[in-house]
């Protein structure tokens, strides 16, 4: 019995996490307009930008690029899966991780130049956020005595309260991993004066679809890492989610791109000290949220 | 229906003045606003459907054209916009012009004007879309243009 209720979850997920992200990502763009004093497409532009896109010609520059891409889809549901069913945290960074590598193998694979420059400068963001992610890991560890994330959802307070210079550092986390600016470099609808499509250059037609399909999810599943700052509460936990989405596309209209190695700057310096200040904090005083 | 609601552009200069490439551009901006229509500025032929051109097409040109043509997936659009892309304008029969973008590659729709207001872009780009459509429901497929090499024919 308890099998079937699994089964109906991870269902649900399948079906539902992409239609949350596809409206995410048309209240995104909606949004964006606003603040750029225009119309701005319908609220399903995503939904009909995918579906044109599977009705196209697949146009690929050699056999394996769409396999990576199925590969970052594949990975990235998975780890959905795993943050939904409560499983292992640092399993579930290194499942998401491999997500990562799988788009930029994708993207180096082409042997564009412009595609080459997107991955490269995608690698530095790995670089740039792994560790605050390790650290976050850890944080939930300190805190409940387990890696496991059932714990965290069964614990009688949010862990907000001991890890709010983590939140901060995952806030612009959100922000790197979404790739929004300031830290859209990579792969981006404004770059393609000097940069083309970044990463996703030599992409066309089913592939880039499924390049989208995998962002609705991935909108849902970091969202989801920000839910568990408050996970004792759902409704909160919820509306933290929705609160920090809504902050990165502030911030995304309203700075500029900036060159990767501010952000490797900012995330080695500010993002790890704060980081391992609540780290130290977390260890020194031994508190434990059960 | 898909297609239209979707449609993406890649727009490609072809020698023009820069006249009807701010016109284009225009379009983009909160005054007319072409993204209410789904269009998108692309930067890769690979993911657009849509191919605006603007300006006459001459033998330095000729073939980054015919390569990017020959790089956006089916089904596809030509529109071409101004003068110039539609006949060659004021650089007609000049020693290094071939002419409108017509000679090249198949055109679907010509936005004619030196230069066309926003306005009209934005209809061509319209009356593109049920071409597009079209296109689809008949399983229509642009022909692969050959390059040429680089040669300037004598009587040029």
């Amino acid at each position: 019995m308890v099998a079937m209720n699994d089964v109906l979850l991870a269902v649900l997920v399948l079906i539902g996490a992409p239609i949350i992200g596809c409206l995410a990502s048309g209240i995104d763009r909606k949004i964006t307009a606003r603040l750029q004093g225009r119309v701005g497409p319908p609220l399903l532009q995503p939904y009909y930008d995918v579906k044109k896109l599977l009705s196209k010609d697949n146009m690929i520059v050699n056999g394996s690029q769409n396999f990576y891409v199925v590969v970052y889809l594949i990975f990235i549901v998975l780890s959905l899966l795993m943050l939904v069913f409560k499983a292992d945290m640092l399993m579930i960074i290194f499942v998401y991780t491999v997500a990562s590598v799988a788009l930029i193998v994708g993207g180096m694979s082409t042997g564009s130049p412009y595609a080459r420059a997107g991955s490269s400068r995608e690698i530095m963001a790995i670089l740039s956020y792994e560790p605050v992610l390790i650290l976050y890991a850890l944080a939930i560890y300190l805190l409940t005595g387990t890696f496991k994330l059932s714990a965290v959802v069964e614990a009688s307070s949010p862990i907000l309260i001991y890890t709010p210079l983590i939140f901060i550092a995952m806030i612009v986390v959100l922000n790197i991993k979404l790739k929004k600016s300031p830290f859209d470099y990579s792969t981006s609808h404004h770059a393609h004066q000097e940069l083309v499509k970044g990463m996703l250059t030599e992409y066309s037609g089913p592939g880039l679809a499924t390049v989208e399909i995998a962002h609705f999810y991935e909108y849902v599943f970091l969202t989801g890492l920000i839910f568990l700052f408050w996970a004792s509460t759902p409704i909160i936990g919820v509306l933290l989610g929705i609160i920090a989405f809504l902050l990165v596309i502030v911030v995304d209209n309203i700075t500029a791109r900036v060159y990767w190695q501010w952000m490797l700057k900012l995330s080695w310096t500010f993002l790890l000290v704060i980081s391992l200040v609540n780290i130290a904090y977390l260890y020194v005083s031994g508190v434990k949220v059960v | 229906m898909s297609l239209a609601k979707s449609p993406w552009i890649i727009h490609v200069n072809c020698n023009s003045c820069n006249g009807c490439d701010i016109e284009v551009v225009a379009c983009l901006t909160p005054l007319y606003d072409a993204e209410r229509f789904g269009v998108l500025n692309i930067g890769t032929p690979k993911q657009a459907d849509i191919m605006v051109v603007t300006g006459s097409i001459n033998y330095k040109n000729v073939n980054v054209l015919k390569n990017i043509y020959n790089q956006i997936p089916d089904p596809k659009v030509v529109l071409a916009v101004g003068a110039c892309a539609s006949t060659g304008g004021i650089f007609h029969n000049c020693y290094n012009v071939i002419g409108g973008v017509d000679q090249v590659i198949p055109v679907d729709a010509y936005v004619p004007g030196c230069c066309p207001r926003p306005e009209a872009i934005l209809d061509g780009v319209v009356a593109a879309l049920s071409i597009l459509e079209n296109k689809k429901k008949g399983n229509i497929k642009g022909k692969e243009v050959p390059l040429k090499g680089k040669e300037v024919p004598s009587n040029a």
